[in-house]
């Protein structure tokens, strides 16, 4: 079908329902891959649209979050946190109890019973600091498919516990050797096995990105972290939260806990990517707070790429947020400024993981701990009566190694 | 009638197959593109695929991925991709040139001004591989109006009521994917290829070319029987690679590494 219209034209911007039929959040999202993989994207599309109605799936959904991922996760109230910045109340939504420590298993759940349902056999998935490749090869394990999990040849050395963790869980680790080496360049490779094997195999994307159904269908999944905050909220707070803060790399754990509140006027949202050595520097992955529209892996968003077009390399502390793109759907949402789009340093992050871990007894990953270091700063300007939600979308035991390194300790 | 209409025309009436091979621009530099894109010429191309490299090529292969790196390497953009067609112009008016490559780059330059450049240096068509009919609006408009063929491909998953919306579109020529998978993949599937493009032709008048797994004499002869001509891609980029120590050796070098055209040409020939 060609769409003469511009895209998401048919889309009211103000209830923040995107995408339309053909995948638009206002000018971002769609649907930009070759045409070995449109038949694909497009089958995928159906079959979800035809399980939005179906109530079995979704209480297969359900019950995996129950009583496999261990859902609800605990919306808890940081005393001692909120004591240190010293202003508004600081709520964790504990993402970080999740089966497999992290948000990720959450989507990864979802598109493997999608896949399942699809009859596809073969798992591919794509992954950065490994968290949604372990995610992947668990949910395949659980369901019995085969998974094969591609990971730059970087990340490999950065992340090693994460590899073997993938290995025993039966999964296959490739290394990707193109380009950086890094996320983007497995995410490309990931596409090209999707292209040639496209048949039996099933690739579960790990973030709100790539050609639509998968922003929204990630999304979706995800919302389940914003739906059980606003339940907790009003029954633990008696209100709605004032803000809520999460961290953004793909924008996943983000959109998952926003979502649910978009409507809700009166909460406001921070959305806090990687400042990496300082915005200024150039060294960092903020492309919305840095970047310009473009076109990548399939949809057009908020990239960083240089005056000619090519994407440019990324810097972060934390490999899950090392990337040069971001969903679609907060690329609409910040031109729409319904969420604010920040950044946290290398430096800060640092600091507040540090923070947490000391006051709360709680280790966050360094990409939640984005989200924790602007939380305070913006609670610290705001009254002690008023709530804020922070995602602590993983917890940190993989990244000990990285703060042992960086800090010149030796384990 | 567009160059690339005038050479498909021409071919058809001298039984000619189309020969057109594919290497990335800025590979291993431009000035070694330039030189080759005249001996591919000489060694009976028609029409020639310039690759614009892109940091990000997802839908390519191995080879020509690397290609592209060397050509990012030497810090290749766009605007040097048309400078370099427009030197190519200077002196060949008769061979076609098609621009293949991924949205951004154009994006950024905004598709304004690169439609203007394009057709001001003499760029015949343009296939963008990661920008399907029901995105390409605004673009192919601006193309279609400035007399630029927009070339899209169909491969062997694309559904029938697709196809419709694809050759909708699509000017200059059809591009065949013989295969599921990316640039330089083993073509082994001859069966679904000749039932594919049977039924193609019942949906178009336009000339079907095939790419995709086209690396010799052989597959071009195999290819080229069914189609209305065959593009090369890796097979090509793949010597080029060897170039990259050898490029002050000269002239005989660069004949060398196109005898993969010269022989894919003399295999075509015999087939008419």
């Amino acid at each position: 079908m060609i769409n003469s219209e511009a895209p998401g034209t048919n889309v009211d911007p103000a209830k923040f329902d995107g995408p339309d039929a053909t995948g638009h959040f206002g000018p971002y999202g769609g649907i930009f891959v070759g045409e070995t993989l449109i038949a694909a994207v497009e089958e995928l599309a159906e079959v979800y649209e035809s399980l939005s109605s179906d109530k079995e799936f979704w209480a297969e959904y359900d019950y995996e979050l129950k009583h496999y991922v261990g859902r609800p996760s605990p919306l808890y109230f940081a005393e001692r946190l909120t004591d240190a910045a010293g202003g508004a109340k600081l709520y964790l939504k504990r993402e970080d109890l999740n089966h497999t420590g992290a948000h990720k298993v959450n989507n990864t759940i979802g598109q493997a019973l999608l896949a399942k349902r699809m009859g596809k056999t073969r798992i591919i998935a794509e992954t950065g600091a490994g968290q949604h490749g372990v995610a992947s090869a668990t949910v395949a394990a659980r369901l019995g498919l085969e998974c094969h999990v591609y990971m730059g040849a970087d990340d490999i050395v950065r992340q090693a516990p994460n590899v073997y963790r993938m290995k025993l869980l039966g999964a296959n680790v490739i290394s990707v050797n193109s380009g950086s080496c890094t996320l983007k360049d497995a995410m490309n490779e990931a596409l090209r096995d999707w292209a040639t094997n496209v048949d039996n195999t099933y690739y579960i994307i790990g973030t709100v990105a790539g050609p639509h159904p998968y922003p929204k269908l990630v999304r979706d999944f995800q919302c389940i972290i914003g739906r059980e905050a606003r339940e907790q909220s009003l029954e633990q707070i008696g209100s709605l939260p004032d803000a809520l803060v999460a961290c953004v790399g793909g924008g996943s754990n983000a959109i998952g806990l926003f979502h649910p509140f978009l409507k809700d006027d009166s909460v406001a949202m921070y959305g806090v990517e990687a400042g990496g050595h300082g915005i200024a520097t150039g060294q960092h992955a903020a492309p919305l707070s840095a970047g310009s529209p473009g076109v990548l892996h399939g949809n057009r968003t908020y990239l960083m790429s240089d005056a000619a077009g090519q994407i440019l390399e990324t810097h972060s502390v934390s490999a899950g947020l090392d990337y040069p793109g971001v969903g679609p759907e907060h690329s609409w949402l910040k031109d729409l400024k319904r969420v604010n789009y920040v950044d946290a340093t290398d430096k800060e992050a640092m600091e507040a993981f540090h923070k947490l871990t000391r006051l709360e007894g709680i280790i966050p990953a360094l990409e939640s701990s984005h989200a924790v270091a602007y939380a305070m700063k913006l609670a610290a300007t705001m009254p002690k009566d008023k709530c804020i939600i922070i995602n602590l979308s993983g917890r940190g035991d993989k990244d000990i190694e990285t703060v042992a390194k960086i800090e010149g300790i030796k384990l | 009638m567009s160059r690339i209409e005038h050479i498909a025309q021409k071919a058809v009436a001298a039984k000619r197959k189309l020969l057109i091979p594919y290497l990335v621009a800025g590979d291993p530099n431009l000035d070694t593109t330039s030189a080759l894109m005249h001996k591919l010429v000489e060694q009976g191309a028609d029409i020639i695929e310039l690759g614009i490299p892109f940091s990000d090529p997802s839908s390519d292969g191995p080879v020509i991925q690397r290609g592209v790196e060397r050509s990012l390497s030497k810090g290749t953009t766009l605007k040097q991709v048309l400078e370099l067609v427009a030197e190519f112009r200077q002196t060949d008016a008769q061979t076609g040139i098609v621009l293949m490559g991924y949205l951004n780059p154009i994006e950024i330059m905004t598709y304004k001004t690169f439609v203007d450049t394009a057709s001001s240096v003499g760029v015949d068509g343009v296939l963008i591989v990661d920008l399907p009919p029901a995105e390409a609006h605004d673009l192919h408009a601006m193309l279609r109006e400035s007399e630029i063929d927009t070339i899209f491909l169909v491969a062997p998953t694309t559904r029938d009521d697709r196809v419709a919306d694809i050759t909708a579109l699509c000017s200059g020529y059809l591009y065949y994917v013989s295969l599921k998978g990316v640039t330089g993949a083993a073509l082994t599937d001859f069966e679904s290829v000749t039932a594919n493009i049977s039924n193609l032709r019942e949906r178009t008048k336009l000339p079907i070319v095939i790419g995709f797994g086209i690396k010799d004499a052989s597959s071009a002869g195999a290819m080229g029987q069914l189609a209305d001509g065959v593009i090369i891609g890796s097979a090509l980029v793949e010597k080029i690679a060897l170039l990259a120590d050898r490029i002050e050796q000269g002239p005989a070098v660069l004949g060398e590494t196109t005898q993969v055209i010269a022989q894919a040409r003399e295999a075509l020939d015999k087939l008419v």
